[in-house]
């Protein structure tokens, strides 16, 4: 009885500690990562009142945009793409109130072209008489900061870095849009 | 006969004919044809199949039926008459939309554990079962071939207790 005993005690052998360790470790270490993907993947759009992430655009024109750089200035970044029929509804009331604002100074407008293609985007560009600075948003890094769940929208960033205001979907007037800028202005 | 003979006639005559007309194209020193129709929509599909659409969800570029994918497969096309090459094109699109457009992820760094970690498993769970059946196959080994199994004591008891058992049962 005994020795049947031992024999089975001798087949159930433990496995070495740190092997017990590691997969745990990796086991863990791999509901971290998905745990932190998941967050990642329910955060939201960046809320009003929050400080935007500094990001730079390249525009069409090769000429480099740094936010960090327009300190003291009220930003509206507007996310679009030629194949989004929305976005051509506002394309000449953004224009419009760029027109307004350009010559003050303290407002700089930034058109961040969404998952496109050049010649379409240029196309677009020309078709719409758009002047502001526009350019490619390379590797989706710009859409990414903002997550934006599609196009168009706008973000309004005020003086102080933080957002001011969001607009999904097109702007109806060009109202629409200077209220929301001098609301921006007047903070 | 004579029948035999102008068939004959006729199949050379034709034969010559082919001939003179063979190398009057051949020997023409600006020879046109007609343009081939380079990139088929096969090929630019080839490239369009390991890209997904960035705007969709899980499309694979090449049966995406929106204007987006339209435009997309045009630049596919643009860039093959330009001369690039298809790992090129796909570079272009990683640049451009992310690394999320490859239908295959980049074996580098948090996609490394898609390639790491299913055969990790696999080779992990099949020590396991390999382990297991080992251990399965040894247990009636060792009744058998162990003298020492005191069993009787064990039975008695068992006996003893069916009996209890079975007593109660008929009384009841």
């Amino acid at each position: 009885m005994e020795n049947s005993r031992i024999e089975e005690q001798k087949d159930h052998k433990k496995l070495p500690r740190w092997v017990i360790i590691a997969a745990f470790a990796i086991l863990l270490g791999f509901l971290a990562l998905m745990g932190w993907g998941l967050r990642n993947a329910q955060q939201g759009p960046v809320q009003v009142g929050q400080k935007v992430p500094p990001f730079q655009l390249t525009s069409f024109d090769g000429e480099t945009i740094k936010t960090e750089e327009l300190q003291g200035k009220v930003i509206v970044v507007n996310f679009w793409a030629s194949w989004c029929k929305p976005c051509e509804q506002e394309a000449a009331e953004l224009e419009e109130a760029w027109q307004f604002y350009k010559d003050s100074g303290e407002v700089v407008f930034l058109g961040v072209d969404y998952v496109d293609t050049e010649t379409e985007a240029r196309g677009y560009l020309e078709k719409f008489d758009i002047s502001y600075p526009n350019g490619p948003d390379l590797r989706t890094a710009i859409s990414q900061i903002f997550k934006i769940s599609g196009v168009p929208e706008t973000y309004i960033i005020d003086r102080n870095g933080k957002l001011a205001a969001r607009k999904i979907g097109p702007f109806i007037s060009v109202s629409e849009i200077t209220s929301m800028i001098d609301s921006a202005l007047n903070q | 006969m004579i029948e035999n003979n102008t068939t004959l006639f006729q199949k050379r005559r034709l034969f010559i004919f082919f001939i003179l007309f063979s190398l009057f194209f051949l020997g023409s020193p600006n020879l046109v044809f007609a343009q081939n129709d380079f990139p088929t929509d096969d090929q630019v599909n080839a490239i369009a199949k390991e890209l997904y659409c960035p705007v969709c969800e899980n499309i694979p570029l090449d049966v995406c039926p929106t204007q987006a994918c339209a435009q997309w497969r045009a630049l596919i096309k643009e860039k093959m008459i330009a001369g690039w090459t298809k790992a090129e094109i796909k570079q272009y699109f990683v640049d451009q939309y992310g690394d999320r457009v490859l239908a295959q992820p980049p074996a580098r760094g948090l996609n490394l554990l898609v390639y790491i970690l299913p055969p990790l498993v696999f080779v992990g769970g099949m020590v396991l079962v390999y382990s297991n059946l080992k251990k399965i196959k040894k247990v009636p080994e060792k009744i058998v071939q162990n003298p020492n199994i005191d069993d009787e004591k064990y039975l008695k008891e068992m006996e003893e207790a069916l009996k209890v058992m079975n007593k109660k049962e008929d009384l009841s």
